[in-house]
């Protein structure tokens, strides 16, 4: 079926009433995914293409029963946002908004210990299950037509890059079980190690592409996953081969630094640990379908 | 953003870090009067440009005069400074620092930085100083004391002592060095750095513990909560086009190739940039229009690639999702009318509404060629530069 989301699971948006909060979300209930609440301090009462405002997060749960988050507030109030909606319990955070302060995220990775809510991002494009082949639930700013529901699960740390899998998967008539975007900040949410734990144990996956890209050494802490719990193929791509060190590449934790980060000793973990290492994004699609068989 | 070392120690000294007494000059006559008015015996020039290894460049000179000091100006300002950090093009020198000199006993390692695995500050401390820390990261590990810091508590007093020992401070100097310590770690914190390096630290013949260098860095993502430290900005230090760049929102890398990469989204300008050299050319930037990818923000990104003399061809690779690709062809198409394009452009488009995109762009009548994959694309513009 999926992970983390399916077709049934009720999402509220803070930031709601914003430019973005409301472009995407409008996005996100014309692909059929159930946006029951908006969230947006002292706009409370309104109601917005059908859906009704809240002024906290706690009040419109409780009054809709959403499990789930997804947040387009601006940057400097971003890491406040993360905070209520793990305050109220819910169960999963999907932050969109990039440019937060890399302290704010800090402070946010240790106010969540003890916590039982998932964060996804920030400064990520979303987390999306495709139910149909033009709907399902989307939360985030992927364009939704390019998916079709599958048994591919994707997990990867850039935006556009994930859409470019997505496409040829589609294409390859497969289709996805559900994508994570992780993001490209250096202190976040979810990582590798947590997705590809959740399409293991999901029986409607077959197969896992992972998307990584320079900096830290969270593909290498995967593989070491990979190799001890992860059965399905995977098949990886690294992005970042030719970037001069010390240089950020628009992400912030896109930087190889120290010496550690670089794409060549990333594949070559992934190399080490099974994976179908990718040397051009090109191929990601053609490469999982060989590998399955399919 | 980085900071000159006169910058960083004269925010870390509001904070409580001893630093020795200094002047920043921007003239060879300023560098003569900051001498006579430091009124020490012994001084020491130093060329201020964001990168190490300055020393071993000759931009740190010692003075004993006010005329020696003016004579190492006048040969220090307007010079390009090339050392293992600047790369081959090297750093224009444009001011001076000129500080009281110091009686070094010892010399020592001390930063912090932030760290993704830690999820928090950590400080890192070397008894040896003056070293490259990477280097001994890899030869010497055990010579390297860490400390998580508490993202929201700051340095606990134990983990100052601790630091202290291994630097091997005791008695008064520990307690020097533990103070200085912990004012780095509230100066690291209060102002959003991403690294607060002091290389070296030193304890001087008369007891001192003070730091001889300074080097911070900020997160950008915070500036807006640090008007005072965007005041401090140097753009001197930056390269035109990239700050040209950020003011349009566009996030641009130069590089030292000739094939100009136009993508949108941060891993598939990587990639891009990955597959080009792959195809055997190399790429003249890493340039991410954003997820989003406006017909305007297209525009702007081509006339900053076409301010670079070394393009010969340029590579558009746009994932059209929110926005369709007619209406990125239509921003190829104007602004490549706009800039009047003299080079052969490579467009591939993939997304939503692409036949359409792809059918203005050859009706266009510009001289372009289309790609229906990334590495058809590359293929095509590492061709046309040959």
């Amino acid at each position: 079926m999926s992970v983390l989301i399916d077709g049934d699971t009720k999402i509220l948006c803070q930031g709601f009433t914003g430019g973005a909060g409301l472009f995407h979300s409008k996005n996100s209930l014309a692909y059929g995914t159930k946006v029951v609440a908006g969230v947006t301090p002292g706009k409370g009462g309104q109601e917005i293409e059908g859906v009704p405002v809240y002024d906290t997060v706690a009040e419109a749960k409780a009054a809709t029963g959403a499990t789930v988050s997804m947040i387009y507030v601006p940057a400097p109030f971003t890491a406040d946002a993360i905070c209520e909606a793990v305050d109220s319990e819910l169960d999963l955070v999907v932050t969109i908004t990039e440019g937060v302060p890399v302290a704010d995220m800090a402070f946010v990775t240790d106010f969540m210990k003890g916590s039982k809510t998932r964060l996804v991002g920030p400064n990520c494009p979303g987390v999306i299950t495709p139910v149909t082949a033009d709907s399902g639930c989307k939360i985030g700013i992927m364009p939704g037509y390019i998916h079709r529901p599958g048994r591919v699960g994707i997990v990867s740390r850039s935006g556009t890059l994930t859409y470019e899998a997505v496409w040829q998967v589609t294409s390859a008539d497969m289709g996805q079980s559900t994508c994570i975007g992780i993001g490209g900040d250096p202190i976040k949410g979810m990582d590798f190690i947590e997705c590809l734990q959740l399409f293991q144990d999901d029986p409607d996956t077959d197969g896992i592409i992972m998307i990584g890209e320079i900096g830290g050494t969270a593909e290498e802490e995967a593989c070491e996953f990979i190799t001890q719990y992860v059965k399905k193929p995977v098949v990886g791509f690294v992005a970042g081969a030719t970037a001069p060190p010390g240089k950020r590449m628009g992400h912030a934790g896109a930087i190889i630094s120290g010496g550690k980060g670089t794409a060549k000793d990333k594949k070559a973990a992934m190399n080490k640990a099974g994976v179908h290492v990718c040397d051009t994004p090109s191929i990601l699609g053609e490469t999982m379908k060989q590998v399955l068989g399919a | 953003m980085n900071i000159h070392e006169y910058q960083a120690k004269q925010l870390l000294a509001k904070f409580g870090v001893p630093v020795s007494r200094g002047i920043p000059c921007t003239t060879a006559d300023e560098v003569g009067k900051a001498f006579v008015a430091l009124n020490e015996p012994l001084a020491v020039v130093k060329a201020q440009i964001h990168a190490g290894g300055r020393g071993k460049a000759g931009g740190v000179k010692l003075v004993r005069s006010a005329d020696e000091a003016i004579a190492v100006a006048k040969d220090l300002i307007g010079k390009t400074l090339v050392t293992h950090q600047t790369g081959p093009e090297g750093r224009v020198v444009r001011t001076l620092y000129v500080e009281a000199g110091s009686d070094i006993d010892r010399e020592m390692y001390l930063a912090v930085l932030m760290d993704r695995a830690a999820a928090a500050p950590v400080v890192i401390a070397a008894a040896e100083g003056g070293v490259d820390i990477e280097e001994l990261a890899e030869t010497k590990p055990e010579a390297i004391a860490r400390h998580r810091v508490h993202p929201v508590k700051g340095l606990m007093p134990f983990q100052a002592r601790a630091l202290c020992k291994h630097l091997g401070l005791s008695g008064d100097q520990a307690k020097q060095g533990g103070k200085l310590i912990g004012a780095l770690v509230k100066a690291f914190m209060a102002s959003d750095c991403s690294l607060a390096e002091i290389n070296p630290l030193i304890t001087t013949k008369q007891g001192e513990v003070k730091a001889l260098d300074a080097k911070m860095g900020f997160d950008d993502n915070a500036l807006f909560r640090h008007k005072d430290i965007v005041e401090l900005r140097d753009l001197n230090e930056e390269d035109p086009k990239e700050v040209e760049a950020k003011k349009f929102d566009l996030s641009y890398i130069a590089l030292t190739g000739d094939i100009g990469c136009l993508v949108n989204g941060a891993g598939l300008a990587m990639a891009t940039m990955d597959v080009v050299q792959q195809k055997g050319g190399m790429p003249a930037n890493f340039l991410d229009v954003g997820g989003g990818a406006t017909a305007e923000q297209v525009t702007n990104a081509f006339k900053i690639l076409l301010s670079d003399e070394n393009v010969k061809g340029i590579l558009v690779n746009i994932f059209g999702g929110i926005m369709r690709c007619d209406t990125i062809a239509e921003g190829v198409i104007t602004a490549a009318k706009e800039v009047n394009l003299s080079v052969p452009l490579v467009v591939r488009l993939e997304g939503t509404n692409v036949e359409q995109g792809r059918k203005m762009l050859e009706e266009s009548g510009i001289d372009l060629h289309t790609a229906s994959s990334l590495d058809e694309a590359a293929e095509k513009v590492v061709a046309a530069v040959r």
